[in-house]
């Protein structure tokens, strides 16, 4: 039992805390909207191996646990880095299960994504990272195909800015099956889930900042415990949120029996989290908080949009439910 | 990270629930409807194995087990609905006894709160001071060899089945109020004391308990004059893991899936094949894996040697006010049957969700209210002033 990040996993941290601290200012994250994805960015990171870093080593990759690119993950998602960097790690990992081809993915070269709603009629729509992924992996009934095929380059606008595109599949081909896909969704998960422990850390200290600094009725907003015990609410529900998709990550990783439902819980419980976290930060920044200037808004706007990739929230619980106690109609007797 | 148990705290996980399989009777749930929350029967068996003296270190006359230890037992009570309270509250007192206590109380009080023979109980609040503990005004005055106590305390919850009392009170009126306390231990069978039950809105009792000139030899006190404090942040230390408990919610979700899958509606339908219910199922299941990774966490950090303090508040705050939650969710689920008291005999698994509804409201107040517990982490852990 290790509750915290271990020497190795500090070590990763600070290397990639400083990364996109470097790489990946808010001025990037800005500049990059509204289509959500800077290419000179993604080659500074595939350059430090990020992409590829939690495939084997024979392949070209890095080795790392999923763990390990789990830091990496909660890192990119404390700077809303704008680049695919979760779609990508899982969908190669996925490819390279598959014995698919990942040569041009190992470092970078090529973006993979994978569509996380199921392909309908030779078409996903909105696939993560779809406007510029040059391979997609999707559902297609029970098998589960690959397209290599240069994205668009853009998409449709949308809440949280992110790179997301319809992707026509006719030319795809069949690399797996549908068991096998489980596990991807399931690692995208997870690693979502530490992703939004980021977000939602980083939107918590803009607003600890923000209130200790702002003057109201002669004193900072800060001291009044009407927003200290929102602020609190928020710190503690992320520090759950935390040990959680930490504890997904290792499920997956250690192959628990409990994986796949720590890692739905753990996305359900970081997105919740992570929008409480933004919510009450931009709640305390006043009417500045609401402002274009503000960066807490561009927090706000991705914790409503990771999750919503994945579809309806309500779906998420209910596929829970039909694992943990059946399907409905079935009065719980099938578990 | 590293979210395994070694297998030695895996293997006693299965010890604990063997134990409770053989030993925790529906009859000793029940007989907590009488308003105390105490298994004699269950306490000596537990006693008996020394897991009363579980955490505390073998050279103490304790059971040196790891922290891991402890809260796979208090998880596996917890799950098993074990009535729990008595045996929390001894320990927590025995603690406080071996940090602070006088070889007297170290030889002749811990001994018996470790073997069951003995239990404790808390006189830390009073009518006039609550969360504003240090507010204590109960006297104890020097008189020779002695003290002379006088005063009285609330809240001092199982007193009557107690023989202590771990007892704060003022020693100097006049110099800040954290600065002039001092504790002690009282026999509750001295002279003078008089214990009063305070009835609740859910099945327990609590008491007050008042003081009239009792007389206590210096042995009875637990640390040093007016250095009271040092003990009260030791004693709500070890009482911050306990209190509101950090898996009070998996006995009522039990509870709530089987109505759920049994019960049926004037539809003729049943409430798991409602989604909305589904949902709120996963979701209490999501805030009991939660609560898990708190308690591992603060378990894990123990046994790193690591004197978790903010992470205890945190705990504590997540799982009662998620718990109060759950009960309100699963009465509402079960309509007009959630109304039914264990006093009858149609009532659901022994009314168990009403029970605990009632129940839950104290959970977000004893052992540091959810608004103390908020203050802890915004000062603790996010920087931010102290406002009181």
């Amino acid at each position: 039992m290790r509750t915290r990040l271990t020497d190795d996993e500090t070590a990763v941290k600070e290397v990639f805390d400083g990364f996109f601290a470097n790489e990946s200012p808010i001025a990037i994250v800005r500049a990059a909207e509204p289509q959500g994805h800077d290419s000179e960015l993604w080659s500074k990171l595939a350059a430090t191996g990020a992409p590829g870093m939690a495939l084997p080593e024979s392949v070209g990759g890095g080795g790392a646990s999923l763990r390990d690119l789990a830091v990496v993950v909660e890192s990119w998602g404390a700077h809303l880095a704008p680049v695919p960097l979760v779609e990508h790690a899982v969908a190669t990992r996925f490819l390279h299960t598959c014995g698919s081809d990942i040569d041009s993915l190992v470092a970078g070269e090529q973006i993979a994504t994978l569509a996380l709603r199921d392909s309908v009629a030779g078409a996903a729509r909105l696939v993560p990272a779809g406007a510029v992924a040059d391979v997609v992996v999707a559902r297609a009934g029970n098998d589960v195909v690959r397209l290599n095929e240069p994205g668009p380059g853009t998409g449709p606008r949308n809440t949280g800015d992110l790179p997301i595109a319809d992707r026509e599949l006719s030319s795809a081909e069949t690399v797996g099956s549908a068991d096998e896909w489980t596990r991807a969704l399931d690692e995208w998960r997870a690693l979502m889930s530490v992703a939004y422990c980021g977000l939602g850390r980083q939107a918590l200290a803009l607003g600890v900042d923000y209130v200790k600094d702002r003057i109201q009725f002669d004193v900072p907003v800060g001291t009044f415990q009407a927003i200290q015990h929102g602020l609190a609410d928020a710190a503690t529900k992320l520090e759950g949120a935390h040990l959680l998709a930490h504890r997904a990550v290792w499920a997956l990783d250690t192959d628990q029996p409990d994986a796949s439902r720590l890692a739905g819980m753990a996305l359900l419980f970081g997105a919740e989290t992570a929008r409480f976290c933004t919510d009450r930060s931009l709640q305390y920044h006043g009417g500045y908080g609401f402002s274009e200037e503000y960066d807490i808004q561009l927090y706000h706007r991705r914790a409503s949009a990771w999750l919503l990739q994945l579809g309806e929230p309500s779906l998420e619980y209910a596929r829970l439910a039909d694992d943990e106690i059946g399907p409905i109609g079935s009065s719980g007797e099938a578990a | 990270m590293d979210f395994s148990f070694p297998p030695e705290v895996e293997a006693f996980r299965t010890e604990v629930r063997e134990f409770l399989a053989a030993n925790l009777t529906d009859e000793m749930i029940a007989a907590t409807h009488d308003g105390t929350i105490h298994a004699p029967e269950l306490h000596a068996a537990m006693a008996a194995r020394g897991w009363i003296a579980g955490p505390v270190p073998e050279e103490l006359g304790g059971a040196g087990r790891s922290a891991l230890e402890s809260v796979v037992l208090n998880e596996e009570m917890q799950l098993a609905a074990a009535p729990v309270d008595a045996m929390a509250v001894s320990i927590v007192v025995a603690s406080i006894l071996l940090e602070h206590g006088s070889p007297h109380l170290k030889d002749s009080v811990v001994p018996r709160l470790l073997d069951g023979s003995a239990l404790g109980c808390f006189g830390y609040s009073e009518p006039e001071s609550g969360s504003d503990v240090a507010a204590a005004q109960t006297k104890a005055v020097r008189d020779g060899d002695e003290w002379v106590i006088n005063g009285a305390k609330m809240w001092t919850t199982l007193a009557h089945i107690s023989d202590y009392v771990i007892l704060l009170t003022r020693t100097d009126p006049d110099v800040a109020k954290h600065k002039g306390l001092t504790f002690f231990l009282v026999p509750l069978d001295t002279p003078g004391i008089e214990i009063q039950p305070v009835p609740t809105m859910a099945v327990e009792r609590s008491n007050a308990t008042f003081y009239d000139d009792v007389r206590l030899g210096d042995e009875w006190r637990v640390g040093d004059v007016n250095g009271g404090w040092a003990v009260m942040k030791t004693a709500l230390k070890y009482e911050r893991g306990i209190a509101g408990g950090q898996f009070p919610s998996p006995t009522v979700i039990d509870a709530a899936l089987d109505w759920a899958q049994t019960a049926e509606r004037a539809d003729g339908s049943r409430p798991i094949d409602d989604p909305t219910v589904r949902e709120k199922l996963m979701r209490s299941l999501i805030d009991v894996e939660v609560c898990r990774g708190f308690a591992y966490h603060t378990a894990s950090l123990a046994e790193e040697g690591v004197m978790f303090g903010v992470e205890g508040s945190m705990t504590k705050l997540f799982a009662s006010e998620s718990y109060k939650r759950h009960c309100r969710e699963f009465q509402d689920m079960m309509g007009v049957d959630g109304l039914i008291t264990h006093h009858n005999d149609d009532a659901h698994l022994g009314g168990r969700i009403e029970e605990n509804l009632r129940h839950s409201p104290v959970t977000t107040i004893y052992g540091g209210t959810s608004e103390i517990s908020r203050n802890l982490v915004a000062e603790g852990h996010l920087g931010l002033p102290r406002t009181r």
